[in-house]
């Protein structure tokens, strides 16, 4: 047998973790994330700026030699937890995960230096539902411009510099105020997606865009599942404190065994999630079994973080359908991020192949 | 303290003294019970040194690299898991010295005489009556689900000493012997055809109060430590992947495309992922245990590997079209151990039945997950302050 993952927290991983809820806790309230979802600007740039300038997490997936922190998969994924757990509006998983991964498979050094400090922020133009190693779409590359225009890309609004598939296989550098961007109205409301136009817009080619799309959509993939984990965890958490406070028929409504089984069962899915998450960060920081540990964390993820939220939704009964209740916000991503970057479903046909359990 | 590379040492003192190859198995085994090399967290002179449970893996490793018999720790599962940690920590000096050994080589073998017909998931109901006579006790009641009393030479047994206080109250916990003429054993059939369990029926048996285990009307809480016990003794062993049930369904899927539908594809992927998913789960808590950080997870475990034998064995016999619809065998037998992998995907389905019910009910451990994990409310209890003689029954 080989080496087994590690599965674990570090010590230096707990303290991260502790790090980042403590700024989370003063800067993404639930009100002020309701308000902000509505508002003109629904991203939290102060957020993202004490944590991409203030904590240096921008640049965690990026080497010191080439302006990051050095760090890897497994760190992220503990950021990625506590971003689930606030649902937090920041452009965290598009800027520092997803552009990221497709600069350092292109060797783009000034740009991935840029977005390793948090100085701008870059977006993946590839729509969000899509798969590693499924078909994206592309913009017309003709006279040097690009034209074309491409929907469903995540946190696009507020990227400063958009990484552009194109017609001639290359993956295109292009500047934001050269793209006409405009957001969608979006099923989740802290990380909206947008449709951008361009229309003979410079770009700056960066390399070959398909093993770069690949690279950072399988992991995107899975580290989802750490966003996933973050968002039933605190879903989890919440319903079993309410119902713990919340009395009826002269008891806590917690109390009921038709209740307690529902949420015991949800406690489970959550510590299987943990452990299907933390392989998959595990394994793309060493590189080992990567494609099957990420398809098997997100085959799975996507139903326990739905049906976190779902649960939570119907234990809070009334208080759950209210629009000041966050409950919403984490249904919202959790419905949303079942289809980011593959279903469980597509998931579970690449699996079919990874493991030799071909279809009939 | 004693660390690895002292248990090395050991170990090969043990193995020079006594060669594996030209000693007896017996003679190894009480051997490396006196060195303290058979469970190396016991105290010294009981079959261990005081050490760190997590170190027996080293001596474990080193004695099988040297070919070295081991006490067949499957056959005699209850007395290593549940008898011999409650002995213990409730018996005498003289007790310890006395089970200890035997049990831990398996030249005595233990059985659990704790379920009654009438006391399943509520334990602390049960009604076998243990009267006190002379300097002993006498014994009458009915005991059922017992595996290993056929070949047990001794039992760990909780009797009911005093039906006028609430039922956790009354309750005395006993070392029984199976020889005595008042314990007559006989095979339970089970859906399978065989007969892995008895009932045990006890018509005036006497045990010695010497052979009582803790404080007379202290039995529930003596029964605690065989039970929490016999929960650790699930999971902690490390898997392959595909390393349990679904790996002959996988197997089979490979071997015949004949046997492959859409639906049935589906199915087996969603239930492979779920299959990963609790191993990666149970690596964890092994992770998590060797770390010294033991979590609430294990809890779980039990009710993840139940479910997933029953969904997954079901598929198994759907898969097999025609063959499904045929048993391997009906004929009653006695096998030593379950064995999941030696029989066909009929027996496995009716088997895994029983996996959400032995060792605690799903539905208790998901009690015990709300309550304890999550610290939910307990259902409001009518039992708590009644005599044991005025409950309903």
């Amino acid at each position: 047998m080989t080496k087994a993952p590690d599965l674990l927290y570090s010590e230096e991983e707990e303290a991260l973790r502790s790090a980042v809820r403590d700024l989370l806790a003063d800067h993404c309230d639930a009100p002020g994330v309701i308000a902000r979802a509505e508002s003109d600007a629904p991203h939290d740039l102060a957020a993202w700026k004490a944590l991409a300038d203030g904590m240096g997490l921008a640049g965690l997936l990026v080497p010191e030699s080439r302006g990051g922190q050095g760090a890897t998969h497994r760190e992220v994924a503990v950021v990625m937890e506590e971003l689930g757990r606030a649902v937090a509006p920041v452009p965290y998983l598009t800027s520092a995960v997803i552009a990221t991964e497709a600069l350092l498979a292109c060797g783009a050094d000034d740009l991935l230096a840029e977005l390793a400090s948090g100085r701008r922020i870059g977006a993946l133009a590839v729509a969000q539902n899509v798969a590693a190693g499924r078909a994206y779409q592309v913009v017309r590359h003709e006279g040097g411009a690009l034209h074309g225009e491409l929907t469903a890309i995540a946190d696009a609004a507020v990227a400063d510099v958009l990484l552009v598939p194109a017609d001639d296989g290359g993956l295109y550098a292009v500047d934001a105020d050269s793209a006409t961007i405009t957001g969608q109205v979006s099923l989740d409301l802290t990380r909206p997606v947008a449709k951008i136009v361009l229309d003979g817009a410079p770009g700056r080619l960066l390399g070959d865009a398909e093993p770069a799309v690949r690279r950072a959509l399988r992991s995107a993939a899975g580290l989802l599942a750490s966003e996933q984990l973050g968002l039933a965890e605190w879903a989890l958490t919440e319903t079993v404190r309410y119902l713990k406070e919340r009395k009826q028929f002269n008891r806590p409504v917690g109390g009921f065994q038709a209740l307690k089984h529902r949420l015991a069962q949800l406690w489970l899915e959550v510590v299987n999630l943990r452990a299907a998450a933390r392989n998959a960060a595990d394994a793309l920081a060493t590189g080992v079994d990567v494609e099957v540990a990420v398809a098997v964390a997100q085959a799975y993820a996507a139903s326990v973080a739905v049906h976190a939220a779902e649960e939570a939704l119907q234990l809070h009964a009334g208080i759950g359908m209210t629009w000041e209740h966050p409950i919403h916000l984490y249904l919202k991503r959790a419905k949303a991020d079942s289809i980011a970057y593959g279903t469980a479903g597509a998931h579970r046909e690449a699996l079919a192949e990874l493991v030799d359990l071909r279809a009939p | 303290m004693t660390d690895a590379a002292e248990l090395k040492r050991r170990t090969a003192e043990l193995l020079a003294a006594h060669p594996p190859a030209t000693t007896d198995r017996l003679d190894f085994l009480r051997a490396r019970f006196d060195a303290g090399l058979a469970w190396v967290h016991y105290p010294e002179g009981l079959g261990g040194l005081g050490a760190p449970r997590s170190l027996q893996v080293v001596v474990d490793t080193e004695l099988e690299a040297a070919g070295a018999p081991d006490n067949d720790p499957r056959r005699i599962g209850i007395g290593l898991g549940m008898a011999a940690p409650t002995i213990l920590k409730y018996g005498t000096e003289e007790q310890k010295q006395r089970y200890l050994r035997p049990l831990w080589t398996g030249e005595e073998v233990w059985c659990q005489l704790f379920s009654e017909p009438g006391a399943g998931s509520d334990l602390a109901a049960l009604g076998t009556r243990a009267v006190r006579e002379g300097d002993g006790w006498v014994v009458n009641g009915q005991k059922v689900w017992t595996s290993s009393a056929h070949n047990a030479r001794w039992a760990i047994l909780i009797a009911r000493t005093d039906p006028d206080v609430p039922k956790h109250a009354g309750i005395t916990y006993f070392l029984c012997d199976m020889t005595d003429p008042g314990v007559e054993v006989r095979p339970l059939r089970q859906i399978t055809g065989e007969a892995e369990f008895n009932e045990v029926f006890l018509t005036d048996v006497r045990i010695p109060d010497s052979h009582r285990l803790g404080e007379v009307g202290d039995g529930w809480r003596v029964a605690q430590t065989t039970l929490n016990n016999e929960r650790v003794a699930i999971g902690g062993m490390r898997l392959p992947r595909e390393g349990g049930m679904i790996g002959p369904v996988a197997k089979t899927w490979r071997e015949r495309p004949d046997l492959r539908t859409h639906d049935l594809h589906q199915r087996l992927l969603k239930l492979w992922v779920d299959a990963e998913v609790a191993r990666l789960t149970g690596e964890r808590l092994r992770q998590q245990l060797v770390a010294g950080q033991p979590g609430p997870e294990g809890a779980g475990m039990k009710l993840a590997f139940a479910r997933l034998n029953q969904e997954i064995s079901g598929l198994e016999v759907e898969l097999r079209g025609e063959e499904g619809l045929l048993y391997d065998d009906w004929t009653m037998r006695r096998p030593e151990l379950v064995d999941f992998t030696g029989r066909d995907a009929g027996y496995r389905y009716l088997r895994s039945k029983g996996n959400s019910i032995e060792g605690g009910t799903s539905e208790v451990l998901l009690n015990i997950v709300a309550e304890r994990v999550l610290g939910l409310p307990s259902e409001p209890r009518t039992d708590k302050d009644v005599a044991w003689k005025d409950l309903a029954r």
